[in-house]
């Protein structure tokens, strides 16, 4: 070949990889959460961009208003969102509604196997309806409640010995639930370094989800289960058990006693805030807010432990899922890119940078590795509570039901109107009245 | 097709525009003038209302495009008003708005009858008592948290000052006896100088020679107020009112930002209720029924306290 026919060849292909880059580059919007694992995303993003000629534009919603916001864009078909990191608890109405795309052909296509992701992760975030190989998402985001503790202030001599003597047993992370309402009354009130500290950040927050998020995180562990495993939909006996009234009574009395002053509404930033500022002993939170005290200043550097949620009175031991699954919205006009945005997320070495960046892979070969558990102060807690989730209804009517949820229990805990008896009755007959409406009953 | 309108004059075509509206009778030029403000009233308030209560009557729910919509008569109405935790709603509704009207009426008038006086820096005063009424609603209720913030809040401090209580021993939106209230001190705060201004104005309308007349005929101070003073600003006193009412029957920003409906549910006011049964719980049908109920109750007052505001006038 001459060097003109060389240089025409070159031109061709040139013009023709211009062509067909300038035909596939789209600019794509992703739609999450606004927090710091989003923060991170738009930092791996850029990879993306760079590899596929796409632009990455991201829309990030605070968590209060975020299920309001993007579910109106959601049942509107709107198009702001081509890819959307969706709650786990909207599956189901995003499956059944047509919001999101199904996956199962992509994914078999792409040669992406659900079984490399962690199983609890391919249940919440991508399977509708629950237990079938139906696929919706793609595992994004592991989250699951847990707790921190002030390792700086369990390692004191003094609080030590004083513990010790009142409770007979060592002071360090609790293993069960009582353990846990025993150190948070050790700590209330107690003056630490000339400030009033208190037992225990715990979710009250009445408006979006915060409270049931909390109050199932215990009831689980203590027999609280969502209907009769026989008899889908039948919860009486169930929801309102023994063991989920002893449970929610736990919770308030952990409330009562335990949370600092106006801890009415709080959340994962007031948890965050509540911690940090050194006011609690103990927090409840997400496992996403975890690297962030690692490079607080205040609770940072080795002060703060991680355990994994505690255990009920018979030893059952369950977690609130969190997280999410990275779906494709079924009315964008740039699917094909936004399906190759998953193809790309979903590679291993992709999944091991979106660990070491802050996010919470899914990826079993990112989670299962053997480093995983020395590679951050809190993963092996991350791998422990990961492997005892549930979750909450992830129905077409998810949302009704959890504002059920959020009145009864607002009510009861914070309020203190009523039992604990009442407040899962009358979540009964809420879900029971949700289900006739939906036909389920 | 030819265009016939080629080579016309142009200064022809409004000259017959011009002949042809002057072809039109009176009766006729009003509707070509009041047609398009009739189209905008029923595209944007009565279809949007027909519609509502169409919706209403059926089990429509916004999140399920797909889901078959069933006409369902009356029930939503009769679910709505017998459920307990709406007439809840509406109790709380209640007492914020009877409170707030019974409080921003007084301390605004006294604020209008103090201001009408002539002193100096009068006017600054002015300015800074209509402060908080310029704010943002959601701004308001954002930082009166942290005033009421039992660790760190002002509000609680300043009780704790004069009560000598610790100011971490009692939460103002924490509580269930003490949120009701906390949210009827915000509002009083941010909307009384909206009523100090209104009475000003009704004040200031009253001729000074009516005063005049009242000092020759050796009326006392007490007795001008309640036979001059009050008499002539009731009706803009009354307007207050009127206009408060209706703000604070459909209240809603200002407390979610402040208590989110809670404690439980003791400050869930029924807008607040509404919007979570249209838009998070996503019952639509339900939720038009509730909003047709509300809109007929304040339409209804509404009504019933204009026609006693035109009767205190015309007296």
């Amino acid at each position: 070949m001459n060097i003109a026919k060389l240089a025409a060849a070159s031109a061709v292909s040139a013009l023709a990889l211009g062509w067909a880059q300038s035909a596939q580059a789209e600019d794509l919007t992703l739609c999450w959460a606004s927090w710091d694992p989003a923060n991170a995303l738009v930092e791996l993003s850029k990879d993306f961009e760079a590899k596929s000629g796409h632009s990455m534009n991201f829309e990030f919603v605070p968590w209060p208003n975020f299920a309001d916001r993007m579910l109106n864009e959601l049942n509107s078909g709107g198009k702001l969102c081509d890819l959307m990191i969706g709650d786990s608890q909207w599956i189901g109405g995003s499956a059944e509604n047509g919001h999101y795309i199904k996956l199962n052909d992509f994914f078999e296509q792409e040669g992406i196997q659900m079984s490399d992701f962690i199983d609890a992760t391919v249940t919440g975030y991508s399977e509708w309806p629950k237990n079938t190989p139906n696929y919706w998402a793609l595992p994004a985001f592991g989250d699951v409640v847990g707790w921190t503790y002030r390792k700086d202030w369990f390692e004191r001599p003094e609080l030590q010995a004083e513990f010790k003597e009142k409770h007979g047993r060592d002071l360090k992370a609790p293993t069960t639930f009582a353990e846990l309402k025993d150190i948070a009354e050790f700590f209330q009130n107690r003056e630490i370094d000339g400030k009033t500290v208190y037992g225990a950040s715990i979710y009250t927050e009445r408006g979006s989800e915060g409270i049931t998020m909390g109050v199932m995180d215990v009831l689980y562990s203590f027999g609280f289960q969502y209907e009769n495993p026989d008899e889908p939909y039948s919860m009486d006996g169930f929801v309102n058990s023994a063991g989920a009234v002893a449970g929610l009574e736990y919770y308030k009395e952990l409330y009562d006693c335990c949370t600092p002053p106006g801890s009415s509404n709080g959340y994962m930033s007031e948890g965050i805030d509540a911690f940090k500022s050194g006011q609690v002993a103990l927090q409840m939170n997400f496992a996403f807010t975890w690297p962030g005290f690692e490079n607080d200043a205040n609770v940072g550097g080795g002060k703060t432990g991680y355990f994994v949620n505690p255990a009920g009175p018979d030893g059952a031991q369950f977690a609130q899922l969190g997280g999410q699954g990275i779906s494709v919205v079924s009315y964008s006009d740039k699917k094909d890119a936004a399906l190759e945005y998953i193809k790309w997320f979903a590679q291993p070495e992709v999944q091991a940078k979106w660990w070491e960046m802050g996010g919470f892979s899914c990826l079993k070969a990112v989670t299962l590795d053997p480093s995983f558990p020395a590679s951050q102060p809190y993963a092996q807690t991350f791998l422990d509570s990961m492997a005892i989730v549930k979750d909450f209804w992830a129905e077409p009517s998810y949302a009704t039901l959890l504002q059920a949820a959020q009145r009864r229990f607002h009510d009861y805990v914070v309020a203190g109107n009523g039992t604990a008896q009442e407040a899962l009755d009358g979540l009964v007959e809420d879900w029971t009245e949700t289900f006739e409406d939906d036909g389920k009953l | 097709m030819t265009d016939d309108t080629k080579g016309r004059n142009p200064a022809a075509a409004p000259l017959a525009l011009g002949r042809k509206v002057r072809g039109l009778s009176d009766r006729a030029l009003a509707w070509v003038f009041i047609a398009p403000t009739i189209f905008l009233l029923l595209a944007i308030n009565i279809f949007p209302l027909i519609w509502t209560v169409w919706l209403s009557l059926t089990n429509y729910r916004a999140n399920r495009l797909n889901a078959e919509v069933k006409w369902v008569g009356l029930r939503n109405y009769e679910r709505i008003l017998t459920d307990p935790d709406i007439w809840y709603s509406m109790q709380a509704t209640a007492h914020f708005l009877i409170w707030t009207l019974v409080l921003q009426v007084l301390i605004g008038f006294g604020l209008a009858y103090l201001i009408n006086r002539k002193f100096k820096g009068n006017d600054l005063w002015t300015t800074i008592i209509v402060l908080p009424m310029m704010l943002s609603p959601a701004v308001v209720g954002n930082f009166w948290t942290f005033l009421y913030q039992p660790q760190i809040g002002l509000f609680n401090y300043v009780i704790a000052f004069f009560t000598g209580a610790d100011p971490a021993s009692f939460s103002m939106i924490g509580d269930v006896n003490l949120a009701p209230w906390a949210i009827v001190i915000v509002d009083t705060w941010m909307w009384t100088p909206f009523v100090m201004l209104i009475c000003l104005a009704g004040l200031r309308s009253i001729p000074d020679s009516i005063y005049e007349a009242a000092e020759c005929d050796r009326a006392s101070a007490w007795r001008q107020f309640w036979t001059i003073t009050i008499p002539m600003a009731l009706p803009f006193l009354m307007l207050a009112v009127l206009f408060r009412g209706i703000e604070n029957f459909k209240m809603f920003d200002l407390v979610v930002q402040l208590t989110g409906g809670g404690p439980g549910s003791i400050t869930e006011l029924t807008s607040i209720n509404l919007k979570r049964e249209a838009f998070e719980k996503w019952r639509t049908g339900f939720a038009s029924a509730y909003a047709v109920i509300l809109f007929v109750t304040v339409f209804g007052l509404a009504s019933i306290y204009v026609k006693a505001l035109n009767k205190v006038k015309e007296r």
